[in-house]
């Protein structure tokens, strides 16, 4: 009982330090303290967040290599300008087709290349991430390999908030059920998974949309904050990008992907200034990780109150020793 | 009717026949042994049975219903449940984990509850806790229920295996060589737990094994193959003093 007591004061905690979180924000935004350079790099931080937390769910929790997921940002993009500026529909209506669509494409992929396994699968999800982004380039209503501007900019701080909490409550919820065991034990042992019940190709696909889902959502949260898209900005380079989040947080941690994602968007609007190097020093800090944590910055662990407190009670303990 | 009936199975690895014209049947409540020399297919016979492999020819029936062909998940469902030889548990997920995954056939609550972490949600999950702790009491691993898999010494990742398969609460259990590995003692206390658990949970057992002592003192009807192919059947006195396991195991006499 004490325990449910705990966890009920331990979720009233989170909901106030994330209130908390957000009017901060909110006051710094319209105080003007948080200038526009911030302002941008908030809102890659948390599109970032979802594309990777997504991700992971894909490649860190089911175990399936997907470099895909930029095919599915795009759709969400796309799919959300062309019912928010093209047909005039209010933002919100553009949001979940913008999912929808990504699901819907998540499924048509997902069902014949996760019968694949390995490097066949990276290279199919590959293949199909590029196919989206040459069919959206051929397509004149959106404006072909030049894409579409005069896009109006919606996604303000408590969309991005919002959208960012869905993300992330729908995706831990989902680990955390016995849905996500099953999901969890397709990454482990396939075959001893199908022994015990679970049908693999059914839940591979499920991650997969879901997946998918919300890269759509991270694409149209873009899409209304830069003014302009066009399909190249959704490249293999873009599913590069969000993979190396997922792989350098952890393969299979939730918080680490939240705390890779942060690292790589603020590593990244810091070296903007020293251009020439950028691409070398990114590099080498990715080399470097991967040396001395090559199974993540987390693992496959959660960053929780316990850690923190192990971590916590370690260094007192250590003080005290002195 | 039979519990599980096979009708002239046959798989093939290329060229090479594993199994060929494999007759075989099980009754409710039995307790059956199949044995036979290294890569004689016994392994086969259990990945076709539980659809790992699908068979080239022949038909599975289970309680008379056919399951020839059907994928391992169904057949799960419909009530077989096995372990492996080289243990196969989920080595990275807890002890208890491991059992829940099981228990993931009977969720009694939908994914849309999950995402919105309904009170049915708590409900069924504290009910899934609940049994896999129960199937882990059985086998003494309560206690270790928050420790990897992996992190067992050899015998009890062998018995968190059978807890495994036995909480998808089959009618027919599948043991593949669940004493190997083990000393005397530990193979004589596993016998006597798979005899309790026979009649605790009314199952059928077929096992395989290769410690023939184990075999001859708890089976009450044995199947031996040899190269895919049945050369003897029958009780264990029977099997014992039957020339052609003899020379299959041994080798022909010199005259």
């Amino acid at each position: 009982m004490e325990d449910k007591k705990s966890k009920r004061g331990k979720f009233l905690l989170e909901v106030i330090v994330l209130a908390a979180l957000f009017i901060l924000v909110q006051y710094l935004i319209t105080t003007g303290l948080l200038n526009r350079y911030y302002q941008i790099n908030l809102t890659l931080v948390v599109i970032n967040i979802i594309l990777a937390v997504s991700l992971n769910l894909i490649n860190g929790f089911t175990g399936q290599l997907s470099l895909g997921h930029a095919g599915f940002m795009a759709i969400g993009a796309f799919g959300s300008v062309i019912i928010s500026t093209l047909l005039g529909y209010p933002f919100i209506l553009g949001i979940i087709v913008a999912m929808l669509a990504a699901a819907m494409a998540g499924f048509i992929i997902g069902v014949p290349t996760l019968r694949l396994k390995g490097d066949y699968l990276a290279i199919a999800t590959l293949g199909f991430g590029e196919i989206i982004r040459v069919v959206l380039q051929n397509i004149d209503y959106i404006g072909g390999p030049a894409g579409i501007s005069g896009i109006s900019k919606m996604t303000t701080w408590p969309v991005l908030f919002i959208s960012l909490m869905v993300t992330m409550v729908v995706i831990v919820n989902m680990i955390n059920s016995s849905y996500g065991r099953a999901i969890i034990a397709v990454r482990e042992d396939e075959i001893a998974a199908e022994i015990m019940g679970v049908n693999t190709t059914k839940y591979k696909v499920l991650a997969f949309v879901v997946g998918a889902a919300f890269a759509g959502l991270a694409g149209a949260l873009y899409a209304h904050y830069f003014y302009i898209i066009k399909p190249e900005t959704f490249g293999f380079l873009k599913s590069f990008d969000i993979l190396v989040m997922v792989v350098l947080g952890g393969l299979g941690s939730t918080t680490g992907a939240v705390i890779a994602a942060i690292f790589i968007t603020v590593l990244n609007a810091f070296l903007q200034e020293y251009a020439a190097v950028r691409m070398i020093i990114y590099a080498t800090i990715l080399i470097i990780v991967m040396i001395y944590r090559p199974q993540g910055l987390l693992g496959n662990k959660e960053l929780s109150y316990k850690i923190l407190k192990k971590i916590w009670s370690g260094k007192n303990a250590s003080s005290t020793n002195k | 009717m039979p519990h599980l009936q096979i009708n002239n199975l046959c798989k093939a690895f290329g060229g090479l026949s594993a199994v060929l014209n494999f007759d075989f049947y099980i009754n409710k409540g039995e307790l059956v042994g199949l044995i036979g020399p290294n890569g004689a297919g016994k392994t086969t016979v259990f990945n076709l049975i539980t659809g790992v492999y699908k068979p080239d020819q022949g038909n599975i029936y289970l309680n008379g219903e056919d399951i020839t062909g059907m994928p391992p998940y169904d057949i799960c469902k419909k009530g077989i449940a096995r372990t492996f030889q080289n243990i196969r548990l989920f080595n990275d997920l807890s002890v208890l984990d491991n059992v829940k995954i099981s228990l993931h056939i009977y969720v009694p609550y939908s994914l849309a509850t999950a995402f919105l972490r309904l009170p049915v949600f708590f409900k069924g999950e504290d009910e899934i806790t609940q049994q896999a702790i129960k199937f882990l009491e059985i086998f003494g691993l309560d206690k270790k229920k928050d420790e990897k898999a992996s992190n067992l010494p050899y015998g009890e990742q062998r018995r968190l295996e059978i807890a495994r398969a036995l909480a998808t609460r089959p009618s027919l259990l599948i043991l593949d060589e669940p004493a190997a590995g083990m000393n005397p003692n530990e193979t004589k206390e596993l016998m006597e737990l798979i005899n309790w658990i026979r009649s605790e949970f009314d199952l059928s057992i077929l096992l395989i094994e290769h410690d023939m002592s184990l075999v001859m003192g708890v089976c009450e009807r044995i199947y031996v193959l040899d190269y895919g192919q049945i050369i003897a059947e029958g009780i264990p006195e029977e099997i014992r003093n039957n020339k052609q396991v003899i020379e299959a195991y041994l080798g022909e006499e010199v005259d």
